[in-house]
């Protein structure tokens, strides 16, 4: 597999026969933007977060791309400061990051600047908390029946 | 997107005040869901209409949230697997699959011939059983009502095969990291040697069925068109990109889990409607029969399990006899087997499109995270696109060839 070579890309790492891209968050966008224009990853498979609670920077926003022709895989990962989190949006790349921004916004509780409509998606809009953030129990977190 | 009620009801009352001129258009606003039936489940759709023209239509999901990705996070790794069942719970053995498929991965565990062939056989019989499911059902939406117990009768038939293996008709939990769960049961070739022959010749009678009743043609062709540009920038997989003449299928352009020793097809159509997307399925189910075929007459010999004993349970006569099996057994049975840290992403081709997994492990007996990319999910994103400028009664048939499964979208 070719090296990718941009301004952005940190690291890049090879495991597993996978390959890993560790991205400047500040640029993702420009990244996002060369990976589909250039590279030819013009399917955004899915995107996800990493939380590593306690350490900092907390977050880790994890991108998977494919290309069609030829077929091959990459994922770009960014590490974002649990303060506070935030990033831009690559909605205006990939529309199907629309609806993946929006459940890491609602399980991680990342925004996501320019996004078109940032609300809660798989939980109720009034809903506390992030769920899938390491200091949420799995349990008892409404009624306390784990502590009975 | 959710409102309060206050919201809602303030958003009729809006539609419903006089327009400026008279003629100005107006609007409605439709609420259809979560209960309604040809959503096939709890989705929920704010459509705006024009006349009988949906103007703009915002899919609400969520419903069947179930917090899944955070029990995985709880529990050890053996333990997911009865979790992956029921995410998608019409195809839950390729939610296995993609499951056994990471963990291994991680694990860098080679998997024998045998288990392979199984699982590919199974995993087909279950797509037959999905696309089975979603002809009936699609039919029944449009009209066709027949077709309903015709689809059933078969499906009927892949549950009792899918019991034989495993003990359980649907959340079958067969395949796991490792291989698979048991030996094959005694007289499975015959049982399923049966089903599987006389089987094209039931798809045939479905579209004997189906393409000499105008009605199913008028209602299906040309109707939910959505331009290959959207698709592929909304992510969308499986059949519906097929069906517009993109042969993206898992299976051919990164082979896993020995497929590239199978001979078959990828069904592809140029209609792009929901006609070509139900060609797509029944080309699938001709193909899907032809691949378990090819399983059972290449079936290989030897171990149905990796000779990987920190993995897999062992045998239960060793244990009787064997101080070590006794031993992993405790451990596993315990405190679960470890994997080692590191990040993995597989993709697998389920009926409705690309499923794949990304599981990070830190090393421990619990799986540090699970990500699930699922195909209903990356799919429904296309729902505005598919919907807009048609008419509502169209609304039913394009929502109906996408096949979603809520459970498998809101995991």
């Amino acid at each position: 597999m070719s090296q990718f070579t941009h301004p952005a890309i940190l690291e890049t790492k090879q495991a597993l026969g996978e390959t890993t891209l560790i991205a400047d968050p500040a640029q993702i966008v420009d990244l996002c933007r060369h990976l589909k224009d250039n590279e030819k990853f013009v399917r955004l498979s899915s995107v996800t977060a990493v939380d590593w609670h306690p350490a900092e920077p907390r977050f880790e926003v994890v991108y998977h791309l494919a290309s069609i022709e030829p077929i091959r895989r990459l994922r770009v990962k960014c590490r974002v400061s649990g303060t506070n989190p935030e990033m831009d949006s690559v909605y205006s790349v990939w529309r199907s990051a629309d609806w993946y921004e929006r459940e890491m916004f609602d399980m991680f509780g990342i925004g996501f600047r320019n996004h078109p409509n940032l609300v809660r998606i798989l939980m109720p809009l009034d809903w506390e908390g992030h769920p899938l953030r390491k200091d949420y129990p799995v349990h008892g977190y409404k009624y306390g029946y784990a502590k009975e | 997107m959710k409102q309060s009620f206050e919201d809602h009801v303030a958003t009729i009352a809006a539609t419903q005040e006089t327009p400026a001129g008279p003629a100005a258009p107006r609007r409605m606003t439709l609420n259809m869901g979560p209960q309604h039936p040809s959503t096939h489940g709890v989705l929920r759709i704010v459509i705006e209409l024009e006349g009988e023209t949906i103007v703009k239509a915002e899919p609400d999901i969520g419903f069947l949230h179930t917090g899944i990705e955070k029990q995985c996070e709880a529990i050890n790794w053996a333990q997911v697997v009865t979790l992956t069942d029921r995410v998608d719970y019409l195809s839950n053995l390729a939610n296995n699959l993609v499951y056994a498929l990471t963990v291994e991965k991680l694990l860098q565990l080679e998997i024998p011939p045998k288990a392979q062939w199984l699982r590919v056989m199974l995993v087909e019989l279950d797509r037959l059983n999905s696309h089975l499911v979603w002809l009936g059902t699609h039919a029944l939406d449009i009209g066709a009502m027949s077709m309903f117990f015709y689809c059933f009768r078969e499906r009927e038939d892949v549950l009792r095969i899918k019991e034989m293996f495993s003990g359980q008709r649907m959340m079958t939990s067969y395949i796991r990291p490792g291989g698979v769960a048991l030996e094959p049961p005694r007289g499975w070739e015959k049982a399923l040697g049966k089903f599987i022959r006389q089987f094209p010749s039931k798809v045939d009678e479905y579209e004997n069925l189906l393409d000499s009743n105008p009605i199913w043609k008028i209602r299906t062709q040309g109707v939910g068109f959505i331009s290959i540009e959207d698709m592929l920038d909304l992510g969308v997989t499986g059949p519906m990109i097929r069906a517009a003449g993109i042969p993206l299928d898992v299976r051919k352009t990164e082979p896993y889990s020995s497929y590239e020793k199978f001979d078959f097809k990828v069904a592809t159509r140029t209609e792009n409607d929901v006609y070509a997307r139900y060609r797509v399925r029944l080309e699938e189910m001709r193909q899907s029969a032809r691949i378990i075929v090819q399983a059972m007459e290449g079936m290989p010999e030897g171990a149905f399990q990796a000779d990987a004993p920190h993995v897999v349970l062992p045998d239960r006569e060793k244990m009787k006899t064997q101080m070590e099996a006794l031993i992993y057994h405790f451990k596993i049975v315990t405190e679960g087997f470890r994997v080692p840290a590191g990040e993995a992403y597989q993709a697998v081709e389920s009926p409705r499109g690309e499923i794949a997994y990304y599981i990070v492990s830190d090393g421990t007996s619990k799986p540090y995270r699970v990500h699930m990319r699922t195909p209903s999910f990356a799919n429904l994103m296309a729902l505005p696109p598919l919907l807009e400028g048609t008419l509502i009664a169209d609304s039913i048939a394009s929502l109906g060839s996408m096949d979603f499964v809520l459970g498998d979208t809101d995991r």
